[in-house]
């Protein structure tokens, strides 16, 4: 799905591509129940667990941090989950179950502005629930904010493709959207858990962290935390997500469907 | 005499080894309101979503204002309007939306006012797709496909569901459209529909096409352009009716009779009562509807029409 650009056969692809945003941008505003996951429940958790004592005691197995410093970058993880592979699949192959699709496909504009759009949107969110988790840290719990910004930043634009390529990949490979729905929940469980949602990746045995490590959002934790503490994210895990971005992309143009 | 702005020569589509449409070939002619007619399965609706450019041919050509719906997308798109059978949009859009956000795809836009106003969406502007009615929706459709600007409309099924008033309303919407100078390719399995609407039919079955003419000339041709019916003050005999020169069908219920045939039958019919001195009580001569032409062009059973009479 790589395809946001390909509206360029008409010659007013830019003002097309504008509406087709705006119109999604309305459209994904009257999701309430979308909008509660993606941007308030990832900071909502993080404020909760924050409330617990214990969360803001240095733990030694942690190399000294609180808990509540080690689930900063867990719940950023958690906001692209939610939103690339829980919010997007299901309202992409809706798309496609309805015909809806198909329709603009008579049209002078490409279905693919449509996806451009949607892709653009749970991307946007995720980004917007990060940054909200990272402030709410900051200043409810003194979490401090990464201290290689550039790093954190280049980690986070990373795990958000991953997140958006892995929604893409259930959207092409759901017929309905009931059923993007079920795989996007099934997928949605080893994420939480690689992204360290339960146990913090920095916490987890050295066997498990290794595995863990080789998934997306297992690396883009260690990525965030050697952000967070002030190093440039290590190459392996960035090119671990670089790579997990280009397989599940090529994946989801391979079997995605407009009908 | 223009050339047409639709033309389709040979056309075929094989889906898993099965042509769904076998040589099809018809042209429509700029201003008319050319119908595709036939029964559910026989190819009307991949036919033209080929001349909508959203199937690919396995043979043949088609040509919209002379370009290649495939090759051309992009250009014939912004010709031809589009009503898809079984296509939504999103639930949550409203009418206005949904009319500003397809206004935005094309260069030349109609104006979405005056076009909510003249399909009757004026005061549903603000009512989200998932609230309209069946027929609400079918106008939105229509509304959609107009809104570029086209020189042809392509309205696939547009009346299947619709109640009869509210498909009554949609005909008199198809045309408003073609009397304000747009083509209209109309896909139906109503042969009322057709009847009404249609300058041309092309009859399809079994992905070919089986007849190709006006209304009135698809009615005459068939074996049974007349239907006569009355009630006989004496019963006659079967024998005699089945003797009725051109008789299609004869059927008889509660003692009124009634014959498919035409003017020679009714010709040897009045002769038959004289001789035998029967009247006729409620004669009514009526000419056949395109109902009875489509079940003679399109039914292939062996042996079900041109039958011997009940």
């Amino acid at each position: 799905m790589t395809a946001t650009a390909t509206a360029s056969h008409a010659p007013h692809a830019p003002r097309a591509a504008r509406a087709v945003l705006k119109a999604e941008l309305r459209l994904f505003r009257r999701e309430p129940g979308s909008l509660f996951w993606v941007m308030v429940f990832p900071t909502l958790l993080l404020v909760i667990l924050g409330s617990v004592p214990s969360f803001r005691e240095a733990q030694d197995d942690l190399g000294g941090i609180r808990l509540v410093d080690a689930y900063v970058p867990v719940t950023v993880l958690l906001a692209t989950i939610m939103s690339g592979l829980q919010a997007m699949p299901p309202v992409v192959t809706g798309y496609r179950e309805r015909g809806i699709l198909r329709r603009m496909s008579a049209t002078p504009v490409r279905p693919s502005a449509v996806l451009g759009a949607q892709m653009g949107l749970h991307g946007a969110a995720a980004l917007g629930s990060a940054l909200l988790s990272l402030a709410v840290g900051r200043v409810a719990f003194d979490v401090p904010l990464p201290r290689q910004g550039v790093g954190y930043a280049v980690a986070l634009l990373l795990v958000t493709s991953s997140a958006l390529a892995l929604g893409a990949l259930v959207s092409a490979l759901s017929r309905t959207s009931k059923a993007a729905t079920a795989v996007g929940s099934a997928v949605f469980f080893p994420m939480m858990f690689s992204a360290g949602v339960w146990l913090p990746v920095r916490a987890m045995p050295d066997a498990l962290a290794h595995v863990v490590e080789a998934l997306p959002f297992g690396a883009a934790a260690e990525a965030l935390n050697q952000a967070a503490a002030g190093d440039w994210p290590g190459p392996v895990h960035l090119g671990v997500l670089v790579l997990w971005t280009a397989v599940l992309t090529a994946a989801a143009a391979r079997w995605f469907r407009w009908e | 005499m223009p050339p047409p702005i639709i033309e389709v020569r040979g056309l075929r589509k094989v889906y898993g080894g099965r042509a769904v449409v076998d040589g099809v070939s018809f042209a429509v002619e700029q201003g008319e309101i050319f119908g595709v007619l036939g029964p559910n399965g026989a190819g009307k609706t991949t036919t033209v979503e080929c001349v909508e450019g959203l199937r690919v041919p396995d043979a043949g050509t088609v040509r919209v204002t002379g370009l290649d719906p495939v090759a051309d997308h992009p250009r014939v798109t912004r010709v031809l309007g589009a009503q898809l059978q079984e296509s939504e949009l999103q639930p949550k859009l409203t009418v206005r939306e949904a009319l500003e956000l397809y206004a935005a795809f094309y260069a030349t836009p109609a104006d979405w006012r005056p076009l909510a106003e003249r399909l009757g969406l004026a005061d549903k502007s603000a009512t989200r797709f998932a609230k309209l009615s069946g027929g609400q929706k079918q106008r939105l459709f229509i509304a959609l496909a107009l809104i570029g600007n086209p020189r042809v409309v392509v309205l696939d099924e547009l009346t299947t569901g619709l109640d009869p008033r509210a498909r009554r309303d949609t005909w008199r919407l198809i045309e408003d459209v073609r009397d304000s100078g747009v083509t209209v390719l109309l896909v139906t399995h109503f042969m009322e529909e057709a009847q009404r609407l249609c300058d041309r039919i092309a009859v399809i079955d079994q992905g070919r096409v089986v007849a190709l003419d006006t209304p009135a000339g698809l009615i005459g041709r068939t074996a049974s352009s007349t239907v006569i019916s009355f009630t006989p003050s004496v019963p006659l005999a079967p024998a005699d009716l089945a003797a009725l020169p051109r008789l299609a069908s004869a059927t008889e219920k509660d003692g009124r009779i009634t014959l498919n045939g035409t003017d020679d039958t009714v010709d040897a019919l009045l002769t038959l009562l004289a001789r035998r001195h029967v009247t006729a009580h409620q004669l009514r001569v009526t000419d056949a509807t395109l109902d009875d032409a489509f079940l003679d062009l399109t039914d292939t059973r062996p042996g079900h029409h041109h039958g011997a009479p009940a």
